[in-house]
């Protein structure tokens, strides 16, 4: 299923592969995610499609170790590599926005002397550095997700999860996002994001994983999907005929 | 009635003139439940921080308990603390009865249970918001406290004068184990019972006033802080 991804990326990067094996997650009695197998491998920005409640979250949550399945195993094969998770909702803390990125360099480990400078560089880098002191809670909508991006960019992930990272935001947010996901990509950075924008998966997929009812239906390369995909509910996903 | 009328104007008098006695009450009367609070929000905040992240066998009656301590009768909580420190009681020897730091210890018993209660309840509210995002950033239970008392700082701000005016307002315990001894152990509350069966109603209107006025004043700090937090930090 995902072994037609044999893209040079693959073997260049020592990024370790994700695999889900047998995995399934039930909340009482009721299966919600599975059984389900994908192996994630490369440095690739992999697009998870699906209409509500297919278990795009999930599917990040498990492979971020936020939620451990119910069956089956979640595993890196070789050392996890450093991480970082971008919410649909970004959760801030009620401080100012440079504080925000201390904090995360300060749990990192980073010595003190070097955490003001770090954190003011990720802010111009995000196109924040005239709100440093405003407090993180009272940005727009786009702004906030791009201190959450800030964030994530100080603690040099080698794989990026994104939940549907522009769900809430205006076009022009939406471009920053995208851009900053690219930039994440080209510092060589797996990205695994969910989204349902086909248009926005268009413009950032290597591969898309598509997922109904719980089940993953197919792991595609992105230009293969948008023209052939190879089930008939890919066929039906891209004419905006499957829901629920 | 002219006597009241009379007595009220007395009251303002004896605020106005700045009666030392009345000051010496009112001082001591801060001057305990000031301590108070102090203890037990130094107790109480990780302690309820604690309850909120950490899952373990015993927390669910530790929970009950603290919530039922809320409504702990501050007579109780006196007759147990002078239990403890009469003459045979365990701790005796220390001769701590009828002393402020007796009554110190009587309200640290009666507002612990509030501040570790209300925090419990507001750091789980913020733990259920912040815990996807801080487990994402590596954040250990134990460094999670901090952040999170931290980021509740202002509603926490809110339970700590609870837990003041609870202090500053009760008069069973302190009377029980202070004694209600002039110069000594006599705070406002206390007074006021005295006064009022004495009959010296001046007295006992003038430390009533004062004491509202303080509350009022707590309170006025805790909804300023309140919506000052709610504008600034969204």
């Amino acid at each position: 299923m995902n072994d037609m991804l044999r893209q040079p990326t693959d073997t260049g990067t020592g990024i370790a592969p994700l695999a889900f094996e047998a995995v399934t997650v039930t909340h009482r009695g009721q299966p919600l995610l599975g059984p389900l197998d994908l192996r994630l491998a490369g440095c690739h920005r992999t697009l998870v499609m699906g209409p509500n409640g297919a278990g795009k979250s999930l599917l990040l949550r498990l492979a971020h170790g936020l939620l451990a399945p119910s069956a089956g195993r979640v595993s890196w094969e070789g050392t996890t590599p450093r991480q970082a998770m971008v919410f649909q909702r970004p959760v801030l803390l009620k401080r100012s926005a440079i504080d925000n990125l201390t904090y995360a360099l300060a749990v990192s480990g980073t010595p003190r002397p070097e955490r003001r400078d770090r954190a003011r560089e990720a802010l111009a880098r995000f196109g924040l550095a005239p709100l440093e002191k405003r407090p993180a809670r009272v940005l727009s909508g786009g702004e906030q997700q791009r201190l959450a991006l800030a964030r994530a960019w100080l603690t040099r992930p080698e794989v990026l999860f994104l939940d549907e990272p522009t769900s809430a935001l205006d076009p022009a947010a939406i471009r920053a996002v995208e851009e900053a996901v690219l930039d994440f990509h080209r510092r060589g950075t797996r990205i695994l994001m969910t989204t349902h924008d086909l248009n926005q998966a268009r413009r950032l997929a290597d591969d898309v994983v598509l997922l109904y009812g719980g089940r993953l239906i197919e792991h595609t390369p992105a230009e293969r999907f948008f023209t052939q995909p190879r089930t008939p509910e890919g066929q039906a996903f891209l004419r905006g005929e499957l829901v629920w | 009635m002219p006597a009241d009328a009379n007595a009220f104007q007395t009251a303002l008098a004896l605020i106005l003139g700045m009666d030392p006695v009345l000051l010496g009450i009112v001082a001591l009367s801060v001057q305990v439940s000031l301590s108070a609070v102090l203890i037990a929000a130094l107790l109480a905040l990780p302690l309820g921080a604690a309850l909120a992240l950490w899952r373990f066998p015993g927390r669910g009656a530790i929970v009950v308990t603290l919530n039922a301590l809320m409504g702990l009768p501050p007579v109780v909580a006196g007759l147990a603390v002078y239990l403890l420190l009469s003459r045979a009681g365990p701790l005796g020897p220390l001769g701590l009865l009828f002393t402020p730091t007796a009554m110190v210890i009587a309200q640290v018993i009666l507002i612990l249970p509030i501040i570790a209660a209300l925090t419990r309840q507001q750091i789980e509210e913020l733990h259920g918001e912040y815990r996807d995002q801080l487990r994402s950033l590596g954040v250990s239970r134990p460094r999670m406290m901090p952040t999170l008392l931290w980021d509740a700082r202002f509603s926490l701000i809110t339970v700590i004068l609870a837990g003041f005016g609870r202090a500053s307002a009760e008069v069973g315990a302190v009377m029980i184990v202070g004694g209600n001894i002039d110069g000594v152990t006599r705070v406002m509350t206390t007074a006021i019972v005295l006064e009022t069966s004495k009959g010296n109603l001046p007295l006992a209107l003038g430390l009533g006033l004062v004491l509202l006025g303080l509350v009022l004043l707590v309170n006025a700090a805790a909804h300023l802080v309140g919506e000052t937090a709610r504008r600034r930090l969204g």
